[in-house]
């Protein structure tokens, strides 16, 4: 088995309990899994679960009580230019321009570069987003939810990571809006080679965005317990995929889980002793075995496991 | 009333301003020349010397002469005590601007450091609270033993009093910068000092200008009572030694000018305030 790219190993966040002596309260443990270059990864799990806690560890943000995370080779200790990340608020400097907001990051990345050179690599950025013709000269404030996202999609990838890391970027926006960024995001990370690992609560979006989706069950104790290979071939185009034989059979399951399974499958006794999820893959395309509203999704007929 | 009311809301309450302005003066003009005018004079009163030029509060007009008077020519210089208003002014302002920059030099960069560092927060914190509430004025005998210069006690003062508002309020600005955009600047592999400038100043930038711009004031209230005592120069001199004369229309004349710098002061403030505020 090769190295994935990303390899978070055993990683545990547990908090000093509150009464002294007591157990500490243990977030989520035992999780392991991998992401390979250029994949595009989501998670779902339930709030509480740790995901966000997961996301800025991966991030540098947070330490991880244990376990470690190694991107490309290099443990991952503390923030970096190499990983760009897309907050669920934008987290854009509200005291600058859209334009300046995008060239504060490329100057970051890029201290040596000449003025111009960072301000036509940010206009390229912002063009992709189709953020151009004055409104990239507004400041946050005075561009709606769907513009700010952008902008903040922008900045993520003009500083050219080698891996992205969204936290629930669309969460706050409505569904229309969502559904073209979705579309520009899908397009811009196409051809990108970047690796992504996505935060979401709707299985919709996980499903036409990600080549793989890890679900996790409820906390305490949360692990991610399976990897769902939605195995849709791309380019995906929002009303093709929902004919797709393994669309609903993978919604299905994904709703399943989230309904059910998550809350029978919490705690540690569950737990398999590697913390690798189960891989959980769909019949060919080809075969076509019924995976209606009625069929459990859960059934072994369905799994692969490649343990 | 049917045109008033068609007018846009700045320029009814122009027209509402001048109008108070207006009966304002009016009324008080009116109830000091009637009142000295009318009051025959008994005989008693002619023995006793009632019937002498009385100090009384000068009607509008006087004040007005007397404004134009010296507003026409600011800065003469007739000896320590007969100078323009615009030396005395001058001296205020001197000293104001070299006690309040003097604070902010000094309030800003500790308040940075305080709103950074949630240690010297709570250490600072007590010498803080009780520092504060001491009335500037009551630093005055002990400025003027230990520093033995009655320009440069003036001028610690503006210090004293001007210092805490900045404080206080740069650090609760940079303790209050939200989370998100520092961690803006971590994932940007952002060093210390350039986090502090370019993420952490700007955020709190309003918060900070706020507590500058009620220092400014508190510094302009303080210099008049500062300057009664030290004495020498200074609009707060001025009015004392006006009292003292018992020229009541220079009194007023230059409370409306302490009134006018204030206000300067304030709006100057007020437009910096603006340059650095932001909308989330």
């Amino acid at each position: 088995m090769t190295v994935p790219f990303l390899k978070i190993e055993q990683l545990a966040q547990r908090f000093p309990s509150p009464d002294r002596g007591g157990e500490p309260l243990t977030v989520f443990e035992n999780v392991s899994f991998g992401i390979e270059k250029g994949e595009f990864v989501c998670i779902i799990g339930h709030s509480g679960c740790g995901k966000s806690t997961i996301m800025n560890v991966l991030a540098g943000l947070a330490e991880p009580t244990e376990g470690v995370v190694v991107m490309d080779g290099q443990e991952v200790k503390g923030p970096s230019l190499e990983r760009g990340v897309v907050f669920q608020n934008y987290s854009l400097l509200p005291w600058l321009s859209a334009l300046r907001n995008v060239t504060f990051a490329v100057q970051a990345r890029h201290p040596d570069w000449p003025k111009d050179k960072v301000k036509a690599h940010s206009y390229r950025f912002l063009e992709l987003v189709g953020l151009t013709g004055g409104a990239e000269r507004r400041k946050p404030s005075q561009l709606s939810g769907g513009m700010r996202q952008r902008v903040s999609i922008a900045r993520a990838f003009a500083i050219e990571p080698k891996l992205l890391l969204l936290d629930e970027p669309f969460g706050a926006l409505d569904a229309l809006t969502r559904g073209s960024i979705q579309d520009e995001l899908l397009r811009i990370w196409r051809g990108s080679g970047l690796t992504v690992f996505m935060i979401t609560h709707d299985v919709d979006e996980a499903l036409y965005l990600a080549d793989r989706v890890l679900l996790m069950t409820n906390g305490p104790y949360a692990r991610v317990a399976e990897s769902v290979e939605v195995g849709i071939p791309r380019p995906r185009s929002r009303d093709q995929i929902v004919e797709h034989p393994n669309y609903y059979k993978a919604r299905n399951h994904l709703v399943h889980f989230l309904a059910r399974r998550s809350k029978e499958l919490a705690g540690r006794e569950h737990a398999t002793a590697s913390g690798q999820p189960e891989t959980v893959r769909f019949a060919d395309p080809g075969d076509d075995s019924p995976g209606g509203e009625g069929a459990d999704p859960s059934q072994p007929a369905l799994r692969a496991v490649n343990q | 009333m049917q045109t008033f009311n068609g007018l846009s809301l700045g320029i009814r309450s122009v027209i509402v301003s001048i109008a108070i302005l207006l009966v304002t003066l009016g009324v008080w003009e009116l109830s000091i020349s009637s009142g000295g005018a009318s009051a025959e004079l008994t005989e008693y009163e002619l023995l006793t010397g009632g019937g002498a030029p009385k100090a009384g509060v000068p009607p509008p007009s006087e004040v007005f002469v007397k404004a134009w008077e010296q507003l026409s020519d600011p800065f003469y210089d007739a000896g320590p005590n007969d100078k323009g208003i615009g030396i005395q002014i001058g001296h205020s302002l001197y000293r104001v601007l070299a006690g309040y920059f003097l604070a902010a030099a000094i309030a800003i960069p500790l308040g940075f450091l305080i709103g950074m560092s949630p240690l010297m927060y709570r250490a600072l914190d007590p010498f803080i609270q009780i520092m504060k509430p001491i009335s500037p004025l009551a630093w005055m005998p002990l400025a003027l033993f230990v520093i033995q210069d009655s320009q440069a006690s003036a001028i610690f003062v503006i210090f004293i009093c001007s210092i805490w508002p900045m404080l206080i309020n740069t650090a609760f600005g940079v303790a209050g910068v939200r989370q998100d955009w520092v961690n803006v600047a971590r994932t940007h592999e952002l060093g210390t000092f350039k986090t502090a400038f370019t993420v952490i100043l700007p955020a709190a930038a309003p918060t900070i200008l706020t507590g500058m711009r009620i220092s400014i004031g508190i510094a302009w209230l303080v210099i008049v009572a500062a300057e009664m005592l030290v004495g020498g120069t200074g609009i707060g001199y001025y009015v004392w030694n006006e009292w003292n004369n018992l020229d009541l229309t220079s009194v007023i004349f230059s409370i409306i000018m302490i009134g006018l710098v204030g206000m300067v002061l304030d709006a100057v403030f007020g437009l910096v305030q603006r340059q650095v505020q932001y909308s989330e």
